[in-house]
């Protein structure tokens, strides 16, 4: 246990060896279109899908306009059921809490909700550290837990698993987590199912302190709100005395009637249910009923610094639903862990680098560059972030970070002698001219159609080349044509 | 009418046929063409790499060029994006108020090639022939940023002896993404490689898109793979005409 991202190579390394794992990309391949097909049909039923997407995109911002009154009210409101908010300035700040909270009790273990939160502030580690096991309930995130793996989407952490690999995790890792697997384990869902059942069921028995994350806040009632589809997270929210929950601070909604909005577009986007099977909702503490000791731990970690942003506070409004991943595809041939982080695919590309800032961390400054902006994702995305014009200003964020430099890249140097170069008809007429004398030679050979292609160029053009013939430049640009006939041309009768 | 055609850096220095063609198709529909000798790109490569500062100068020429007509044709989705969607935030950057009015004056005036025949010229039969096995690719810019629907694909069904048939999954991207074609090759390499073996399952003999730069990567694919499958511009396809060499602009 413990892998983490932390050290991995940028994107565009990382990205060579996803697309040779050839098991992943069929794995991915066949995962994200059964889930995109299954969204576009249920999301097709609901005749004010955009308006509804409007609205939530509305609340979230109008929300993140007055968050902080948001979260004062939501933490009286906590307050007066008897539960404990704490607050976390960074994932350094929210695991000690959490830690000091289960060693305070004595204990040595604690179950887990999936959580994107605690994933993103490495909870598990930081819990290891301190001699306190975390063990994840859900089944994807059990999968991955025990692989001793990384987790590679949002919804489906284990989504680059096919289930014949996920026999061989469970039937090799099992026994040394607690109940084994039974030896005669199918790679039949039914059965996989059944023996991830027996081995949590002795977890959730035993455990005395859960950790969660929450998807809503709802600050009127002070009542937390976890979707989910495998009764596993209820489990752990009802059977445990003591429950902490990590909550980002953008997980507020002002109200119930604004919770409703999300519970009907967050199903529809992230597993393509119209209705997911779990929704626990919990408010502070019911004296004999669930968890008498009741932790909610508000967490910052880069979350103000997006909010800062004047465009880029919009990514604030992501409700975890993973539309985007599923649609993207970048996503669909590489996988989540190219990406480096909790938080892969389009929505990661973007929020990383507003939550943690560019210019020092290479990978970090890489991501933003993970797209061909394309725009799929921000079709799909039910709070309606522009995520294509978020992925351009976090590049220019970038490329400002960076002017600065003692040494310039060579792309920097390349987009000035561009800009200069273009910048001028006369400079870019005698740039032309010049190809154009290329152009005359017989060069490379005849593409489809009869075109003179080149298949071989030296580095950087090889980046083009190694996989992509490139027309030979014509004899004549445009320019030059215009000049000469193209006044005339098409006049003919 | 007058309209002012926007060649594109890429049109104007590589695929000079596009920009042609759209000048034969736009007479032979009875409009008056300009070409403004001062245009050069329009600094969509900048900006979508993140060098807002080195597209100013771009932006301001591409504004200063196209002042004053009618309306502007660019035979690029992208590049009609990039003036409609992206100059703004050039100009925000240049922090130039007239840069700002400017921007916002070029915008509306300016039509992606479908755009400007089927809503401005009110045509879909522009006279064109081309017996051939087509398939059409809508760009992702055409397709989400401008939203040009199903403008491209009424217009080569009006085309007479067209062979046009679907391209499976033809909403996905097919790789490009500018620099994204190099800084990520590899990606964009699988990304393409599955667009190309769409377009081969269709039988057609060409592909045709409304943006050079998508059709010079798929196109150098299946170039390379010998896939006998030739790329040409919606512009190249509707300007040919039964007087034409079959196929050959």
């Amino acid at each position: 246990m413990g892998r983490t991202f932390v050290g991995m190579p940028p994107f565009p390394v990382a990205a060579q060896a996803a697309l040779a794992d050839t098991t992943l990309r069929r794995n991915l391949a066949h995962a994200t279109a059964t889930i995109r097909a299954k969204r576009a049909g249920v999301v097709a039923e609901v005749e004010d899908w955009e308006d509804l997407r409007v609205q939530a995109a509305a609340v979230k911002d109008a929300t993140l306009d007055h968050l902080g009154e948001h979260l004062l009210t939501l933490e009286a409101s906590l307050t007066a059921r008897g539960v404990r908010v704490h607050w976390a300035r960074d994932a350094a700040e929210a695991c000690r809490l959490v830690g000091d909270i289960a060693l305070g009790h004595g204990l040595e273990e604690v179950v887990k909700v999936k959580s994107m939160t605690t994933a993103e502030i490495g909870l598990n580690e930081a819990l290891a550290e301190r001699g306190v096991a975390a063990w994840e309930t859900d089944l994807a995130e059990l999968i991955v837990q025990l692989g001793e793996d990384l987790p590679s989407h949002i919804l489906v952490p284990a989504i680059h698993r096919g289930r014949a690999e996920i026999r061989e995790i469970f039937r090799a890792r099992m026994a040394a987590a607690g109940r084994p697997a039974p030896a005669d384990l199918s790679d039949e869902p039914a059965e996989l199912a059944a023996a991830a059942r027996l081995h949590l069921r002795e977890k959730f028995l035993r455990a005395r302190m859960a950790v969660s994350g929450a998807n809503f806040a709802v600050a009127e009632s002070g009542t937390l709100v976890v979707v989910e589809s495998e009764g596993n997270g209820r489990m752990c929210l009802t059977l445990p005395e003591v429950l902490v929950s990590v909550v980002g601070i953008e997980k507020v909604v002002p109200t119930w009637e604004d919770l409703d909005l999300f519970l009907r577009l967050l199903p529809r986007s992230s597993t393509g249910e119209r209705m997911n099977p779990y929704t626990s909702t919990w408010s502070g503490v019911t004296p004999g009923d669930g968890p008498q000791e009741v932790h909610v731990v508000l967490l910052d970690n880069g979350r103000t610094r997006a909010l800062a942003e004047r465009e880029g506070r919009q990514v604030l409004r992501c409700i975890r639903c993973s539309a985007c991943l599923n649609v993207c595809p970048v996503y669909e041939r590489v996988g989540g862990h190219a990406y480096g982080s909790v938080y892969p695919g389009p929505i990661g590309a973007i929020l990383n680098p507003l939550l943690h800032g560019v210019g020092s961390d290479p990978a970090t400054d890489a991501l933003p560059y993970a797209s061909t902006l394309c725009g799929a994702c921000a079709q799909v995305c039910p709070v309606g972030i522009d995520i294509p014009g978020l992925l351009v200003r976090e590049r220019v964020a970038v490329v400002d970070a960076h002017r600065r430099d003692p040494r310039p890249k060579a792309e920097a140097l390349a987009m000035r002698a561009g800009a200069w170069g273009l910048g001028d008809a006369r400079r870019m007429g005698l740039a032309e001219r010049a190809s154009g004398l290329v152009g005359r030679l017989p060069l490379g050979r005849r593409m489809p159609g009869g075109r003179r292609g080149l298949s071989w160029l030296p580095f950087p053009g090889s980046r083009w080349t190694g996989a992509r013939d490139l027309p030979a430049p014509p004899r004549e640009s445009f320019r030059q044509w215009w000049s000469r006939t193209g006044r005339d041309e098409g006049h003919r009768p | 009418m007058r309209v002012a055609v926007m060649a594109t850096c890429l049109g104007d220095a590589l695929f000079p046929e596009v920009p042609r063609a759209t000048v034969r198709l736009l007479r032979r529909l009875g409009v008056e063409v300009e070409v403004p000798p001062e245009q050069t790109c329009c600094g969509q490569p900048m900006v979508n790499t993140g060098y807002l500062e080195e597209a100013v100068p771009l932006v301001r020429r591409t504004v200063e060029a196209f002042a004053g007509v009618d309306a502007v044709v660019v035979p690029s989705g992208s590049c009609a994006g990039s003036v409609r969607h992206q100059h703004r935030l050039v100009a925000q950057r240049a922090g130039d108020g007239a840069l700002q009015e400017a921007v916002a004056d070029l915008a509306p005036r300016t039509y992606e090639l479908s755009e400007l025949l089927v809503d401005v010229l009110g045509v879909t039969d522009v006279g064109a022939s081309f017996p051939h096995r087509v398939t059409y690719h809508p760009t992702c810019h055409s397709l989400r940023m401008l939203g040009v629907g199903d403008r491209p694909w009424r217009l080569l069904s009006a085309v007479a002896g067209i062979d046009l048939v679907a391209l499976p999954q033809a909403g996905e991207c097919c790789g490009f993404g500018g620099t994204f074609a190099v800084k990520n090759a590899e990606v964009s390499v699988a990304m393409g490689a599955d667009k190309a073996r769409h377009v081969r399952e269709t039988g057609a003999e060409v592909l045709v898109a409304g943006d050079a730069s998508c059709l010079m990567h798929v196109g150098g694919l299946l170039s390379r793979q010998r896939a006998g499958v030739r790329t040409m511009h919606l512009a190249e396809v509707l300007a040919t005409t039964a007087d034409d060499a079959a196929g050959v602009v």
